[in-house]
Parts: C-alpha cells; sequence; structure tokens
C-alpha cells in the first residue's frame, strides 16, 4: 500500500505482498464492492444490447437471459421505418458547427484575458465562468419568444448559436487555464519577430494546444450531442430534428416492441461510445475540469 | 492544464488567482476588446438578454411576442395552482438524492485511490452510465423497469415476488424509480470527479499518518476528507442544481410527469406552459425563481470560497 515502503523492498518480497494485498479481507471487501458497482454500471448497457438482439417473441418469455441466436432484423426494421442517419447528420452538424463557433470565439477571447492587459479582464473571466452553473432552461422562452420573431425556429443557424453560447464559459474558462502555462518565451519570440497578436495566437498558440482543443471538442460535442430540451424546443420540424429528440419519436411508435426500441437505442449510443473509447482521458479530464456540464 | 484539470475545478468559481505572466503589449490599446468583443457578444445575447427578459416577461400577459403588463398576476396564477406546488414539491423530493449521490461518490472514489488492482479499468467503467445520453439512459431504463420488465422478473427469479412493484406505473413510486436512475448516472460522474481531486492530494501527509498508526477511517476523517471540502461543496452546489433545474431529459422520455402528475417538475412545467399553452409569461415567471434560487447557490458557493480562501491566507 505504501510505496516508499514498497521501493526499499526486494523484488520477492514485492510479489509476496502483492499476493498478501490480494487476498486481505479489507481488499476481498473493496474487491466486491467494485465489481458490484461494475455490474450496477453495465447493466442496463448489457440488457440494451442482449434485448436488441432478441425477437420480439423470445423477449416475450425471456426478460433477462442471452438471445438465442443474433438476430438482426430489429436494426435493419429500425433503419428502414426511421430517419436514424438524418437524425445524426442533424446532430453531426449542431454539434460541429457550435463546438467550432464556440471555439474560434472562447480562443480570441481567452487568449486577450490570459495575455493581454485590460480593464475588466477578471470581472469578464468571473462572469463567463459562473454562467457555467445557469441551467439553459431559465433562458429558453425569451429566446423561443424571439426566434419566433425572428424566424429562426427549427434553423440550423440559430439553434448552433444557443448551443454555442451555452458551451462557451467553459471552453473560455478551459483556455485561459491552459493559455496561463503557456511559456512566456515563445511568445516573447514571436513578437520580436513583428507578429501581430493575431498571429501569435494563429501560429504559435493554437499549434501548441491539441490537448486542451481536443478536450473541448469532446467535452461540448458530447453536450449538444446529448441534449434534449433545446432541441425539442428549437427544432421543431421534422428534417430539422436532432438524433435525441428523434428517439422520443422513435420510442413513442414502437411502444410494446422492446427489442426494436432496444436496436435504435444501441445504434444511438454508438458514436459516443466509440469517442469514450478512444477518447477517454480527455473525456475525464475535460468532464472533470468543468464539472458543470 | 494538464495533471491540474482536477485543482482547476475546485477553484472553478473562485475568483481567479493572479499568475504574473508576460502580457503582450499591443499598439493600439484597444486590441484585446476587438479579441474579447465576440465573446461578449455572444454572452449577452444568449445569456445577458434572456436573463433580463425574463423578468420584465413574468410581469406582462405575453400572446405571441408582446403583451400587456399584468403586474403579478403570473406569479399569482402559478403560486395558486396546485400543480405548480406539485412540481416544486417534487423537486424537493430529488434534493434527497444529493447526499446519496456525493455520499456514494466519494466512498468508491476512496476504495479507487487505494490503488486496488484495476483502479483504472474500474474507473473506465463506472463513468460509462455518464458517456451515455440520457434521453437513451431513459428509455433503457423505462423499459427495465416495466412491471413485467426484466427487473421484477429477476426479483421473482430470486424468490422476491413480494418486491416487484409497479415501479414506474405507480404515482407512489414512479418519483423515486426516476431518482434512481438519476441517481445511477450522477454517481458516475461523481466517482471520477471525487478521484480526481483524490489523486492531486498530498500524498506525504496520508504515508506519515500511515507509519503513525492512523487506521483507514482515521486517515479518511481526518485527513482525506479535510483536504476535499472545496470539491464537495462545489459537487454539491452543481448536483443542487441539477436536480432542481436540469432533470427535464430524465422525465420527458420516463413518464413527461405522469402517471396523473405524479412526476412533474418545474421544468416540464415551463416546458408546458411554453410549448403547449402558448403562455410565455407564466414560463418566465418560474424560470425567475428557478434563476433566483440558482445566483442563490452560485453566491453561496462564492461566500464559502471567500471563508476558505482567507483561511488559507491567514
Amino acid at each position: 500500500m505504501n510505496e516508499s515502503v514498497h521501493n526499499i523492498e526486494s523484488r520477492a518480497s514485492q510479489a509476496a505482498s502483492r499476493r498478501q494485498r490480494w487476498l486481505s479481507p479489507g481488499m476481498i471487501v473493496r474487491q466486491a464492492v467494485l465489481l458490484f458497482g461494475v455490474f450496477l454500471a453495465l447493466a442496463p448497457a448489457v440488457y440494451m444490447l442482449i434485448t436488441a438482439f432478441k425477437t420480439k417473441e423470445e423477449y416475450l418469455f425471456d426478460k433477462i437471459g442471452l438471445p438465442d441466436q443474433l438476430v438482426l432484423v430489429n436494426f435493419s426494421e429500425a433503419l428502414v421505418q426511421n430517419p436514424f442517419l438524418l437524425w445524426m447528420r442533424n446532430s453531426t452538424i449542431l454539434a460541429l458547427g457550435a463546438v467550432l463557433l464556440s471555439t474560434v470565439v472562447a480562443a480570441l477571447a481567452a487568449f486577450a484575458i490570459a495575455r493581454m492587459d485590460f480593464r475588466g479582464r477578471n470581472l469578464l473571466l468571473s462572469i463567463s465562468t459562473s454562467l457555467m452553473v445557469i441551467p439553459p432552461v431559465v433562458m429558453i422562452v425569451p429566446l423561443f419568444v424571439l426566434y419566433t420573431r425572428l424566424s429562426l425556429m427549427s434553423t440550423f443557424h440559430g439553434t448552433i448559436l444557443i448551443y454555442a453560447g451555452l458551451i462557451t464559459p467553459f471552453s473560455v474558462y478551459l483556455l485561459v487555464s491552459f493559455f496561463r502555462t503557456l511559456p512566456t518565451e515563445i511568445l516573447e519570440a514571436a513578437l520580436i519577430d513583428g507578429a501581430t497578436p493575431l498571429g501569435v495566437l494563429w501560429r504559435v498558440v493554437i499549434p501548441l494546444s491539441g490537448p486542451p482543443l481536443l478536450t473541448l471538442f469532446v467535452v461540448n460535442a458530447l453536450y449538444v450531442w446529448n441534449d434534449l430540451l433545446i432541441a425539442l424546443i428549437f427544432l421543431q420540424s421534422d428534417d430539422s430534428r436532432t438524433l435525441m429528440a428523434g428517439l422520443s419519436v422513435f420510442q413513442g411508435r414502437y411502444n410494446n416492441q422492446i427489442p426494436l426500441t432496444m436496436a435504435g437505442m444501441v445504434m444511438a449510443s454508438l458514436p459516443m461510445l466509440i469517442l469514450y473509447i478512444i477518447f477517454q482521458r480527455y473525456f475525464i479530464r475535460g468532464l472533470t475540469a468543468g464539472a458543470l456540464k | 492544464m494538464q495533471g491540474h484539470g482536477n485543482v482547476h475545478a475546485a477553484s472553478a468559481l473562485c475568483p481567479f488567482l493572479e499568475i504574473t505572466t508576460l502580457m503582450i503589449r499591443t499598439k493600439n490599446p484597444l486590441i484585446p476588446y476587438l479579441f474579447v468583443a465576440p465573446l461578449v457578444v455572444l454572452l449577452l445575447f444568449i445569456f445577458g438578454y434572456p436573463l433580463v427578459q425574463i423578468f420584465g416577461f413574468s410581469f406582462r400577459r405575453i400572446r405571441g411576442i408582446d403583451g400587456p403588463w399584468v403586474g403579478l398576476e403570473n406569479y399569482q396564477l402559478i403560486l395558486n395552482q396546485p400543480l405548480f406546488r406539485e412540481s416544486v414539491q417534487h423537486n424537493l423530493q430529488l434534493l434527497i438524492a444529493v447526499p446519496i449521490i456525493i455520499i456514494l461518490s466519494i466512498v468508491v472514489a476512496v476504495i479507487l485511490y487505494d490503488r486496488v488492482p484495476g483502479w483504472r479499468i474500474y474507473r473506465t467503467i463506472v463513468f460509462i452510465p455518464y458517456i451515455l445520453a440520457v434521453p437513451i439512459v431513459a428509455v433503457v431504463l423505462k423499459k427495465f423497469f416495466q412491471f413485467d420488465g426484466p427487473f421484477n422478473e429477476s426479483l421473482r427469479v430470486l424468490g422476491l415476488d413480494l418486491f416487484a412493484l409497479d415501479w414506474l406505473g405507480s404515482p407512489n413510486f414512479a418519483l423515486w424509480t426516476i431518482m434512481s436512475v438519476v441517481i445511477w448516472r450522477e454517481v458516475g460522474f461523481g466517482i471520477v470527479l471525487m478521484l480526481a481531486r483524490l489523486l492531486s492530494l498530498d500524498e506525504e501527509m496520508l504515508e506519515a499518518a500511515q507509519l503513525d498508526g492512523a487506521t483507514w477511517w482515521q486517515r479518511l476523517w481526518y485527513i482525506i476528507l479535510p483536504q476535499m471540502a472545496g470539491v464537495i461543496e462545489f459537487y454539491f452546489v452543481v448536483s443542487f442544481i441539477t436536480m432542481i433545474a436540469a432533470v427535464f431529459s430524465y422525465i420527458f422520455m420516463i413518464s413527461k410527469g405522469g402517471p396523473g402528475t405524479s412526476t412533474m417538475v418545474l421544468e416540464m412545467y415551463i416546458f408546458n406552459f411554453l410549448t403547449r399553452s402558448s403562455l410565455p409569461g407564466v414560463a418566465s415567471a418560474v424560470s425567475v425563481m428557478l434563476f433566483l434560487v440558482t445566483m442563490v447557490l452560485i453566491l453561496l458557493l462564492f461566500w464559502l470560497r471567500r471563508g476558505e480562501h482567507e483561511q488559507e491566507l491567514a
């Protein structure tokens, strides 16, 4: 347990103590708690997955067992009868649009806040950061009225603007923290070479900001992709519907066809699960850094 | 930022500490303002305008886009409506989840922090509920808790027929079932957050305590928890706001407020007034109340932070 003690022990006794650690009562209790936690965390996902491969008849008499054979008909039926690909396309457009807009706006502002001296700098950062905890539901009523008047309802650009606004305080917060850690020599050198502030940001700072930008991308894309409230209110037309809003229509349509419903849910969860598996550390780092979404 | 993300999370709402860095000197003093202008415009549009306008709307009878001043009529209307009071009550009941989420998160995070073999894999797995979108989770668990669904089926297999209740179909249980679903998903996040904070703790103190013969509980109570006070307060406020004003996706996908009105919450109430009854004035009055509650919580957090800050400086 104690690292420094371990270091001075010989390898043989390390192995022995490792065996002891594994078999100590405390460790057995801990492993048991964790395994139970894993069971709870995965049970719904496993249920979703195995049910998606069952036939409707099989599900009627077997709710928890493994499927007799892997049936793919639920997936093809869900895909053929519902515009899943359109919904996913719409969600992708919104997520990419909002993330791009938010990142540009936030990078410009964060660079000035972190590296330029001007009045109101700290006030702006404090206000922007506080906005992270305001729940979106508070803002929707006036935006709904305004968007109706401006004919921005069911438009992608109008909704991208809302999402971009909601995620930008987090983007600013994360980028300011990062830009403050950059070594000053690099910026100085670029400035002596006659670069403009915008040139420094674009050619020096951004190329060094890979990890925070990737973090912003996954965290913000996850937020937009998973949102339901804004999507339901501001994208009401059939051809602008997002995946999450589509799922609410989808589940209502197949009330009693649970395997078919689950096939749809499996398809809907795949994009983010794949992103999570690839970029796990960025998800964990980003979501704990914000801790607000 | 790398490796310090958790530290920043803890300081997310405290006034930013001045770090001495080289400031770029610009020839024109207006240049910094040009850099922040898009941010200011965007925030004014998405946050500033709505947060001012909900107050204005809440005193008007809005039909379409505008309407006459009606004073406190909207507020009187909702305060006298049983459905509103019921919704408030349900949101308050959901607050029971806050301490449960925090305690479960700390317990599991501390267990993982003991470097249990395989802790990284455990961390990856317990975070999965939080990665899955709420609407997906909600639909899956709705089917899972059906009266003849797999949850009750499992209970029957185990001989616990007595507990095979109508979890979502009965007005007595529906809200509690939805609350468990929220807890299930939020704890995934809480564990990872608490663990991130734990991993940034000073290990020397823990080692010293261990050499002095402190028990596991003593180390947890006297050394680990005091150092986690900041992140716990922060997560408390965030979970509190979640339960009051960010459970819409769960409710909409699982029950839409039903059966009857047994799972009606404030967000659903606003949503209905906005989209069904087309009464933005009434919806705004509820928004104002939610906003004020949120503000009180944020100020509370600022205040707690300031106290700690002064202690640290003293």
